[in-house]
C-alpha cells in the first residue's frame, strides 16, 4: 500500500479527520455516506423536475393558455427531461448501488473510495452548471435530445445550449467514473465463495448497467464535443452549409440514447428482483435466466438506435433491420416479467410498501412495453412519432418503470440506510396515490397522441378533442404531487421517530440484512463466506428450507443469532476522508463553465483539477 | 490517469482480489474499453464525411506521407522503450528505469512535436478547422490522439520524477505497467488513424 507515500509523505492539506458535521460530508470516502448524498442529492433535482413538469402541465390544462410563453415552455419540457434522466434517474440508481453493492458481495467499501467521491462531486457541481441557465435566464431550450443542427449558435445563439452541452460532458464523467468503480468493485472484491451464479441479481444489474455505461458514454461525448466545437470554435461538424450532416448528430445521440434508456430502467429491474423473492417468501424464480436476460437486454440495446430515426428516411432496408431487433427486446424483458410473476406464484406474499412499489412497477412497465412494441413498427411509428402517444410510451415505462422501481428501493432499503422503518400506512397511501395520479397524468396520453396531440407544442386550438383529457392530465399530475408530499412527511416522521428496524426487518435472503442498520463503517466485521445463492437465507434457515415455512425450529431460531457484524472491530482500517475529490471536481466542473464565462475560468478549473489530482494521487493512506 | 501513479490508494487494504488482477489493472483496461469507444466514434465521424468536403483543402494535396510516417515510426518505438522501462524495473534496475521511462517520454514528445509542426504547416497551407469537413475532422481526430499522447508524457515524466525521489521500488512494478497500458494502447489507436487518415486512398 502507498509506496509512493513511503518516506516522506509528500502532503499539501492535511487528510480530514472529522467522522462527524458538515465537513466529514463533504470529504467522506464511506460508500454508505455517499450512497445518502445521490440519494438526498437526486431527490433535490426529482422535486425541480418535478416543479417544471408541474409548470408544463398548468400550461397545458386548457387550449389556448397563455401562462407560459413559448420559449419558456421550451426550456421547461428541456430541463424536465434532462433533470429527471440524468440529475434523477440514474444519480438515484447510483445512490443504490453505493448502498447495496458493496453489501451484497460482502465488501468493506467500492475499489477506489475516494474516485467514488469524486463522482459524487462532479454529479453535483455538473447538475448545478446544467441548471445555472436558468438564474442567467437563459435556460437550455433545445430538447433532451439536443438535435443539431437547431442547438447550433445560428439557430440558438444564447448560452442555454452551451449550459445544457457543458454540463451534460460534465455529468459524463461523473457517470463513467463511478461505473468503472463499480465493474471493478463487482469484479474484485466479492467476499469468498460469492461467485458470479452466486450474485444478487442487483448487484448483477450494477455490472450490466456500468458496462452499458462505459460503452454508451463516451459515443455522447463525442457528439456533444463536436457541439461545442462547432459552437465555440467555428468547425463545421453539423453546419448543412459546409456539407455537414443532421443525421449524424442523430446516429450519435441515438447510439448513445438507446442504451441509456436501460442504463435507467435496469436498475429498477435488479431492485424489484430483490425485492419480490423477498416478500414473496420465495427465491427469485428462474434467478439464471433473468441474469442472462439483463445481459441480453444489455447487448440488443446496442442495436436498435436508429428506431428514434424510422422518419429521417433511411430506407426501407434499414428500416426493416431496426423494426426486428427492436422487437427482439421485447423478448428478454417479457422473460423477466413472466419470472417476476413466476416469483409471485404460490408465495406467501407480504403486501408491505416496497413490494407493492415492485408490482406497481411491473403492472405498469408492461403496459409500457406494450405500447413501445407498437412503434418498433416502421409505419405505425410513423403515425405516432412526435405525438403524446410516445410520451405515454415513455413515461409509462420511466415513471411508471423506473421510478416505482426506484421507490421500491426506497422503501426497502431506508431501514438499513437509516435504521428506522418507515411508515406502512403512510407509504401505502403515498403508493396508491401515485399509482393513481400516474394513470390520470399519462393514460390519457395515449389517446391525445392516437388523436393527433403534437408533442412539444405549448398550447392547442380548442375543439380539437383534446380538452378533457389534457384536463384530466393535468389533476393526475397534481395527484402524483400530493403522494410525494405524503413520502416526504413519512420520511420525515420516520427519521424523528420511526419505529427502529433491526438488522433485519423484512427477513431478507441477501448479506446486507446480515449487519446492523445503519451498518458500521467497515460493514462486517468478519468478510462473510458464502455457501450460496440467497447467502444470507442460507445462513439463517440452512439449504433445505426453500421457503421460511418449511425451514427446520431448529436453524429458524438462527435469525436472531447474528454470525457477522456484532462483534467489535477496532482493528479494521478503513480509508481516511480526502479533501481531493470536491476539488477536483470543482476543478473540472470551472474548466467546463469556462467556455461560457471567460477562458480565465478554465485556466483557474484546470490549475485546481491539476493540483487536485497530484496531492491526490501522493495522498498518504491515512494522516 | 491519475490512478497510474496511485499505488493501492484508494484500494481497500488487505482484500486478495477475486479476479487475481489488481484493481488499478482492471480500472485501466476498462477505461481502454470505453476509450476504444470515444476513438470509435471520433473516427467514424472522419469516415463518414471523408470526400464530402465542400471546398479544398482536400487530403491529396495537404498530406505529406513520408514526414507522418517518420513520426509515427518514432511513436512506435516509444512502445519499445516503454517495454523495455518496465523489464528494467522489473528486475530492479532503477536506473534503466529512469533512462527508458525519460527516452518514452522523449520520443512522445518528438511525435507531439512532429504533430505541432504538421498542423502548423497546414494551416499555412490554408487547411483550418473551420475550412471545410475534411480540417474540422482532421484536427478534431488527430488533436484528441495527441492530447492523449500528451497525457501519457506527463505520467511518464510524473513517474519518472517520482523514481528520482526514491518513491518507485520494484515492488511497484505494477504503476509502471499500467502506465505502459495506457502508452502502448495510444500507440495502437494511432496505427489505425494512420492507415485510415493517411494511407487510404
Amino acid at each position: 500500500m502507498a509506496t509512493i507515500a513511503r518516506g516522506v509523505p509528500v502532503t499539501v492539506l492535511p487528510r480530514p479527520r472529522a467522522t462527524t458535521g458538515w465537513w466529514s460530508w463533504v470529504t467522506t470516502v464511506d460508500h454508505k455516506r455517499i450512497g445518502v448524498l445521490y440519494g438526498v442529492t437526486a431527490f433535490i433535482f426529482f422535486l425541480i423536475g418535478g416543479v417544471e413538469a408541474l409548470l408544463i402541465r398548468l400550461q397545458l390544462a386548457v387550449p389556448n393558455n397563455h401562462l407560459l410563453n413559448p420559449e419558456l415552455y421550451n426550456q421547461l419540457f428541456t430541463m424536465h427531461g434532462t433533470t429527471m434522466i440524468f440529475l434523477v434517474v440514474m444519480p438515484l440508481s447510483v445512490a443504490f448501488f453505493n448502498i447495496a453493492v458493496p453489501l451484497q458481495i460482502g465488501a468493506r467499501d467500492v475499489a477506489f473510495p475516494r474516485l467514488n467521491a469524486l463522482s459524487y462531486w462532479i454529479f453535483v457541481t455538473g447538475g448545478i452548471l446544467l441548471n445555472l441557465g436558468w438564474l442567467m435566464g437563459a435556460a437550455p431550450n433545445g430538447g433532451w435530445f439536443g438535435y443539431a443542427p437547431n442547438t447550433e449558435r445560428a439557430f440558438n445563439p444564447g448560452p442555454g445550449i452551451d449550459f445544457w452541452a457543458l454540463g451534460l460532458l460534465v455529468l459524463g464523467t461523473a457517470s463513467m467514473a463511478g461505473a468503472f468503480n463499480f465493474i471493478v468493485t463487482i469484479l474484485n472484491l466479492r467476499a469468498p465463495g460469492m461467485s458470479f451464479m452466486r450474485m444478487p441479481v442487483f448487484t448483477w444489474m450494477t455490472l450490466v448497467v456500468s458496462f452499458l455505461i462505459i460503452f454508451a458514454f463516451p459515443v455522447i461525448t463525442v457528439a456533444l464535443i463536436q457541439l461545442v466545437f462547432d459552437r465555440h470554435f467555428g468547425t463545421n461538424f453539423f453546419i448543412s452549409s459546409a456539407g455537414g450532416d443532421a443525421l449524424l448528430w442523430q446516429h450519435l445521440f441515438w447510439i448513445f440514447g438507446h442504451p441509456e434508456v436501460y442504463i435507467l430502467i435496469l436498475p429498477a429491474m435488479g431492485v424489484v428482483s430483490e425485492v419480490l423473492p423477498v416478500f414473496s417468501r420465495k427465491p427469485l424464480f428462474g434467478y439464471a435466466v433473468v441474469v442472462y436476460s439483463g445481459i441480453a437486454i444489455a447487448f440488443v440495446s446496442y442495436g436498435v438506435w436508429a428506431h428514434h430515426m424510422f422518419t429521417t428516411g433511411l430506407g426501407p432496408i434499414a428500416d426493416a433491420v431496426f423494426v426486428t431487433t427492436t422487437m427482439a427486446v421485447a423478448v428478454p424483458t417479457g422473460v423477466k416479467i413472466f419470472n417476476w410473476i413466476a416469483t409471485l406464484w404460490g408465495g406467501s406474499i407480504d403486501f408491505k410498501t416496497p413490494l407493492l412499489m415492485a408490482l406497481g412497477f411491473v403492472s405498469m412497465f408492461i403496459i409500457g412495453g406494450l405500447s413501445g412494441v407498437t412503434h418498433a413498427v416502421a409505419p405505425s411509428d410513423w403515425q405516432q412519432t412526435d405525438t403524446y402517444y410516445v410520451v405515454a410510451h415513455f413515461h409509462y415505462v420511466l415513471f411508471g418503470g423506473a421510478i416505482f422501481g426506484l421507490f421500491a428501493g426506497i422503501y426497502y432499503w431506508w431501514p438499513k440506510m437509516t435504521g428506522r422503518l418507515l411508515d406502512e400506512r403512510l407509504g401505502k397511501w403515498h403508493f396508491w396515490l401515485m399509482l393513481i395520479g400516474f394513470n390520470l397524468t399519462f393514460a390519457p396520453m395515449h389517446w391525445l397522441g392516437l388523436n393527433g396531440m403534437p408533442r412539444r407544442y405549448f398550447t392547442y386550438q380548442a375543439g380539437m378533442g383534446w380538452d378533457f383529457w389534457n384536463l384530466v392530465a393535468t389533476i393526475g399530475a397534481f395527484v402524483i404531487a400530493a403522494s410525494i408530499l405524503v413520502f416526504m412527511y413519512n420520511a420525515g416522521m420516520s427519521l424523528r421517530r420511526g419505529a427502529l428496524a433491526g438488522n433485519d426487518p423484512w427477513d431478507g435472503r441477501t448479506l446486507e440484512w446480515a449487519i446492523p442498520s445503519p451498518p458500521p463503517p467497515y460493514n462486517f466485521a468478519v468478510i462473510p463466506t458464502v455457501r450460496g445463492r440467497d447467502a444470507w437465507w442460507l445462513e439463517k434457515y440452512g439449504r433445505g428450507a426453500r421457503t421460511r415455512a418449511q425451514a427446520p425450529a431448529s436453524t429458524a431460531q438462527q435469525s436472531s443469532h447474528n454470525p457477522h457484524g456484532t462483534e467489535e472491530a477496532h482493528d479494521i482500517h478503513m480509508p481516511d476522508p480526502s479533501y481531493y475529490p470536491v476539488i477536483t471536481a470543482l476543478g473540472l466542473t470551472l474548466f467546463a463553465a469556462g467556455f461560457i464565462f471567460g477562458w480565465w475560468l478554465s485556466g483557474i478549473g484546470l490549475l485546481l483539477m491539476l493540483f487536485g489530482i497530484y496531492a491526490w494521487c501522493f495522498e498518504p493512506i491515512s494522516g | 490517469m491519475e490512478h497510474a501513479l496511485a499505488p493501492g490508494h484508494g484500494a481497500v487494504a488487505a482484500h486478495p482480489t477475486s479476479t487475481g488482477l489488481d484493481h488499478r489493472k482492471l480500472l485501466m483496461w476498462t477505461f481502454l474499453g470505453s476509450d476504444c469507444l470515444f476513438f470509435g466514434s471520433l473516427i467514424m465521424t472522419y469516415m463518414i464525411y471523408r470526400g464530402k468536403s465542400v471546398t479544398g483543402p482536400h487530403p491529396h494535396e495537404i498530406f505529406n506521407i513520408p514526414y507522418t510516417s517518420v513520426s509515427a515510426f518514432v511513436l512506435l518505438m516509444s512502445s519499445l522503450t516503454m517495454v523495455l522501462a518496465l523489464a528494467a524495473i522489473q528486475r530492479g534496475d532503477q536506473r534503466g528505469l529512469r533512462v527508458w521511462l525519460l527516452a518514452t517520454a522523449l520520443l512522445g514528445s518528438v511525435f507531439v512535436g512532429g504533430q505541432y509542426f504538421e498542423f502548423t504547416t497546414f494551416v499555412q497551407h490554408g487547411l483550418t478547422p473551420q475550412v471545410n469537413l475534411f480540417g474540422t475532422t482532421f484536427y478534431t481526430l488527430t488533436g484528441f490522439h495527441g492530447a492523449h499522447v500528451t497525457v501519457g508524457i506527463i505520467i511518464l515524466l510524473s513517474l519518472f520524477l517520482t523514481s528520482l525521489l526514491g518513491r518507485l521500488p520494484p515492488s511497484e512494478s505494477l504503476t509502471v505497467e499500467i502506465a505502459g497500458l495506457y502508452w502502448h494502447f495510444v500507440d495502437v489507436v494511432w496505427i489505425v488513424i494512420f492507415t485510415l487518415v493517411y494511407l487510404l486512398p
